[in-house]
């Protein structure tokens, strides 16, 4: 729907390419439940497309799960949501993100700005090298949200069902933590400036089981307050944690497979009566 | 018969044709390397061996704390003072250069400011030497600083590409929790990503300083003219200091001022080696800290 303009360019303020980017917001009235909507959605990493015209709303205060076998552009599509991929050379998106009807890509939009409002927690646990306070302080420090931070750090940890087994040594280095605990602490991290939306890139990939559902329960008690999107490659952690989940896939897009979406609904539907054979095939298993 | 590129299969496995000849070149190729090799060791050698045998018998504590004629001590307190001057110019501004290097240049950027370092870590002592006279010491007169100035482009860019290696080394994770936090790039950089760098930061620095402690050349030129018995931390005025007391000791023919440049030569080599052994160990220690 918009024109293939680089992001480097949509990027800068006043760009004449903002206002094209912009102007689905008022073409499309803004559906009030939907935090992302992403219409037409296209990724490419230099000549390489990575996703082809994804069309897809993520809803206030759910967990959505985007599953998909290996190399199907859910982490990609995952991280266009906090513009992470901007950094990536030669990275360059086609279409629109409209971040609570916002263009997300438009041209007055600041980078910053953005993952403020929309943190991420990444696969591999990825602590500062400082004390467990220090990781959470960090960043509503560097905020300047210094009053009744200690309080804060608390608030974090308790959500993110960490503190029991560190309100002790809180001055310890978070680096003698446990895999587990460490990626409870960055999701800690991340809700101690209260993000409005919490993306997890498949946060228990790297965790025992034990860890796993530890963190999957986590998630339970973080629905309602943040709007949740986690990539997962396991299809039951989908089953477990997500009210919808969309399927990605590689379809054949001319000579070379780019990643898809083929499927989006509530998560029961899913996994019960895929309407796609895709979907039916990669759920129970037959590929992937 | 013997074009035949392959042998008769039966034949028994032992070099046949040229193939002796072969190795037999390849063997002297093999030795010529390794005796270049042993050479620069025994070098080495040779040279720590002089200097330690003929110096160890001049130093003792009044060599090291009393002034002229009877010790060094204002020799080895103004090369302190030199070299702590020219490392407080040159190691912020060499961990700046390594911040943009690694947190903010484009590839094309990169490519050109590592050119620039390398051509200035191979600008000849002297030529800085005679910029900095050129620039701090002709009309005015000889201090310190104008030697440190010198010192610190010398330093400038071995800590420059010293820290950019060991920024390099801060993983990827740690940038992108920060961005993803909403926290500006800067505020990451003094707050995480310098930290972490900080013990290979420090090490590149000790390796410029044992580099640029013994060059004499820049300060025969800017801090030559100096009182060998006055201590002194001021540095501008020409302060008296070791590389230059070695020079002159060895220019005037006298067997006791022999003696002495020995002496400060084994302090000078003594701190060097161990500069830079202890910077080495403890630069592979925070890489593997940072690796792991």
């Amino acid at each position: 729907m918009t024109q293939a303009v680089p992001s480097r360019l949509r990027i800068r303020p006043g760009d004449p390419a903002a206002t094209t980017a912009a102007a689905p917001t008022t073409a499309y009235p803004q559906h009030p439940e939907l935090v992302f909507d992403a219409r037409g959605v296209s990724i490419f990493y230099g000549p390489k497309q990575a996703l082809a015209g994804v069309n897809l709303g993520i809803q206030r205060g759910q967990i959505t799960a985007l599953i998909g076998p290996s190399g199907c552009g859910k982490t990609t599509f995952l991280r266009s949501l906090n513009r992470m991929n901007d950094s990536v050379p030669g990275f360059h998106i086609e279409g629109s993100v409209l971040y609570h009807g916002h263009e997300l890509y438009g041209g007055n939009v600041d980078q910053v700005e953005v993952r403020r409002r929309i943190g991420m927690v990444f696969q591999k646990p990825n602590p500062f090298p400082k004390s467990i306070y220090d990781n959470v302080a960090w960043a509503p420090r560097n905020l300047g949200l210094r009053r009744g931070l200690d309080e804060r750090v608390e608030q974090a940890l308790r959500g993110a069902a960490l503190w029991d087994e560190v309100k002790d040594r809180l001055k310890d280095s978070a680096l003698g933590l446990s895999g587990g605990q460490q990626q409870r602490l960055c999701i800690a991290r991340a809700i101690a400036i209260e993000p409005d939306v919490l993306l997890l890139d498949e946060p228990a990939s790297a965790l025992d089981p034990i860890a796993t559902g530890a963190i999957e329960e986590l998630m339970h008690s973080l629905k309602g307050r943040f709007t949740i999107v986690i990539v997962t490659h396991n299809m039951q952690q989908a089953a477990r944690v997500a009210d919808r989940t969309a399927f990605f896939s590689l379809e054949m897009g001319g000579e070379k497979p780019v990643g898809t979406l083929i499927e989006v609904g509530e998560t029961e539907r899913i996994f019960a009566e895929p309407r796609d054979p895709r979907t039916r095939d990669y759920v129970t298993g037959r590929f992937g | 018969m013997s074009d035949q590129l392959i042998p008769d299969p039966s034949a028994p496995l032992t070099p046949s044709g040229n193939l002796r000849r072969r190795q037999l070149v390849s063997r002297a190729a093999e030795l010529t390397a390794t005796a270049a090799a042993i050479a620069a060791i025994a070098v080495l050698a040779i040279v720590i061996w002089t200097v330690a045998s003929r110096g160890v018998k001049t130093i003792d504590l009044d060599f090291v704390f009393t002034g002229y004629p009877t010790g060094v001590g204002p020799m080895l307190l103004g090369t302190i003072v030199i070299s702590v001057v020219a490392t407080l110019i040159a190691m912020p501004i060499g961990v700046l250069i390594a911040l943009f290097l690694t947190e903010y240049a484009g590839a094309k950027g990169v490519r050109t400011m590592k050119l620039i370092l390398d051509l200035l870590n191979g600008l000849p002592s002297i030529v800085l030497g005679v910029f900095v006279f050129a620039l701090l010491v002709n009309h005015k007169h000889q201090s310190a600083f104008a030697g440190s100035v010198a010192l610190a482009i010398i330093e400038l860019p071995l800590i420059a590409r010293g820290s950019q290696e060991v920024l390099l080394l801060v993983p990827k994770g740690l940038r992108e929790a920060s961005d993803a936090l909403g926290v500006a790039r800067w505020r990451s950089v003094l707050t995480v990503i310098l930290p972490t760098a900080l013990g290979g930061i420090v090490t590149a620095t000790v390796l410029a300083v044992a580099r640029a402690a013994g060059e004499t050349a820049p300060l025969i030129l800017a801090s030559s003219v100096f009182d060998p018995k006055k201590f002194s931390v001021n540095p501008f005025e020409a302060l008296p200091n070791v590389p230059v007391w070695i020079y002159k000791l060895s220019e005037e023919g006298n067997p006791e001022g022999f003696n002495e440049a020995w002496g400060m030569s084994l302090l000078l080599v003594s701190f060097i080696l161990f500069a830079s052994l202890g910077a080495r160990a403890l630069l592979a220690r925070s890489k593997r800290k940072l690796s792991s």
